[in-house]
């Protein structure tokens, strides 16, 4: 089964402050600090059409009476902690996909009922004990689990099981599939296939020809052949990354050097964290029209050291950076992980002493950093611009986003 | 209307690690002692708006819900009966 948490943030929000609760109520960013954006919505918003990721303002404007509180993510990961542990009294088999959704297999569960009978306990607990709502979607593989909690919000649970998926889930647009996105979506409409039924109908070697590999994912997918598992350990990193909406444009080469400085701390900093190396750095780099690219870049060391992270997103910019507009926002990632404990060939022409040292350094600042905060000790750039270097990706953000595969 | 108040709690840490709430310190001089706690589990407060851990306690012939939220108690008040508080 898969459980989704109604309008999380917004919910959580509401939740602890009865005064707003049957008012239209959204959580969004600061807009002094440019993140002026949505990023949750209660059920009474969403009626007046407030979408997820819209400007403060065009949300103002279809609705002048919204609400709008700051987000509190530590709150927010309290709450999913709390959800994960209702779950975890039905099954150990939990995935979870996201700070507000998990996957559940409760195959083994049968002493404690059936799907339908767990899934309607589990709503249960979860609004009385936590005071929020969740969808659930019972079946018998984790996509069409998904798509049944996504069938009927909020405070619902739908059942997909083989007798029936022909008639709940093929009626349904592509589009609601999970990974059939805007893209996939208006390929399938031009070769006119607007529904998973159709989707499914379709012969898998077409398919094939259309779309290569994902072809056969989407047959699959369509048809409830999908046969992964629900894996307790798929939360497993693929990539860190931390990226910034500045306070105002970057317009120098120094600008990007203090922001990537403290981006690619805080990255090295939690690959230290969690026994990992990083290969890939990857940018990405946002300019104040809007327009952004990436690019990456790999390395010829596995590597969790800080400055080498900054001298690769540095280089990176400077290569593929004209400077014809100023940026707004930058990003840096890290991806190609290993744990650090594996052997590293080391290279003949590089320094690894120099190297060694360089671990040394940075194991010394972030005990230093864990014991006096982060703003404890810090490359003497980041002094020359207090007010941009002034963020702390590292506390700042524990929530991040997840890809299914 | 209710409100959401913190409290000072006298609790009882047990060896094998379960909190028990012994008094409530409503306000400076004025402590409620809790003749019994009827009945422990997880639960949200609507009225005051949170979530934790609801202890149901009996203070003096009344039965009133107490809870631990993390580290912090609070119980849900009525603006009405302590206009001094909030």
């Amino acid at each position: 089964m898969h459980s989704d948490c109604n309008s999380f943030y917004a919910s959580v929000e509401c939740l602890h402050r009865p005064k707003i609760r049957d008012k239209p109520v959204a959580v969004g960013g600061d807009v002094k600090q440019r993140h002026g954006i949505i990023l949750a919505k209660n059920q009474i918003a969403k009626k007046y059409h407030v979408q997820t990721g819209e400007a403060l303002w065009q949300a103002r404007q279809k609705c002048p009476e919204l609400i709008i509180v700051p987000p509190n993510f530590h709150l927010y990961e309290r709450f999913s902690r709390l959800c994960r542990k209702i779950y975890l009294d039905y099954t150990n088999q939990v995935e979870p996909f996201g700070l507000d959704e998990c996957w559940l297999d409760v195959t083994g569960s049968g002493i404690l009922g059936n799907g339908m009978t767990i899934a309607q306990e589990i709503s249960t607990r979860i609004k009385y004990e936590l005071g929020i709502t969740v969808s659930i979607g019972v079946s018998f593989n984790k996509i069409f689990a998904k798509l049944g909690s996504d069938y009927k919000k909020p405070d619902a649970i739908t059942r997909i099981g083989r007798d029936n998926f022909r008639d709940i889930a093929w009626p349904l647009p592509a589009g609601d599939l999970l990974y059939v996105g805007r893209a996939t979506q208006r390929k399938l409409e031009g070769y006119g296939i607007h529904t998973i039924g159709e989707l499914a109908g379709t012969p898998e070697r077409v398919l094939r020809s259309w779309f290569g590999k994902w072809g056969e994912v989407l047959y699959c997918f369509s048809n409830g052949l999908d046969i992964s598992p629900v894996d307790p350990s798929a939360q497993s990193v693929k990539s860190i990354g931390n990226s910034q909406t500045t306070p105002r444009d970057l317009t120098t080469d120094q600008d990007i050097k203090i922001i990537l400085y403290v981006l690619a701390d805080s990255i090295a900093r939690r690959l230290r964290e969690q026994g990992l190396k990083g290969r890939t750095v990857c940018i990405n780099v946002r300019d104040n029209q809007l327009c952004s690219f990436t690019r990456q870049h790999t390395l010829g060391n596995y590597t969790n050291i800080s400055s080498e992270i900054v001298q690769a997103g540095m280089n990176l910019f400077r290569q593929n950076y004209q400077w014809r507009r100023p940026v707004r926002s930058l990003g840096i990632s890290i991806t190609d992980l290993v744990s650090d404990a594996i052997p590293i060939q080391t290279d003949l022409y590089c320094n690894e002493r120099s190297r060694e040292r360089q671990e040394r350094l940075d194991a010394a600042t972030d005990w230093l950093k864990q014991r006096f905060g982060t703003t404890a000790i810090r490359p003497a750039v980041l002094l020359k611009d207090q007010k941009l270097s002034g963020f702390d990706p590292y506390c700042d953000h524990g929530i991040h986003p997840v890809g299914y595969f | 209307m209710a409100y959401k108040k913190y409290v000072e709690m006298v609790v009882r840490c047990t060896a094998d690690g379960a909190i028990l709430p012994l008094a409530i310190r409503w306000a400076p001089g004025i402590m409620y002692e809790i003749d019994k706690v009827l009945d422990i589990r997880p639960a949200a407060s609507l009225k005051a708006g949170g979530a934790g851990i609801r202890y149901t306690c009996r203070i003096r012939g009344h039965e009133k819900y107490i809870w631990r939220e993390e580290d912090r108690w609070f119980v849900e008040a009525k603006s009405d009966t302590m206009p001094s508080e909030g």
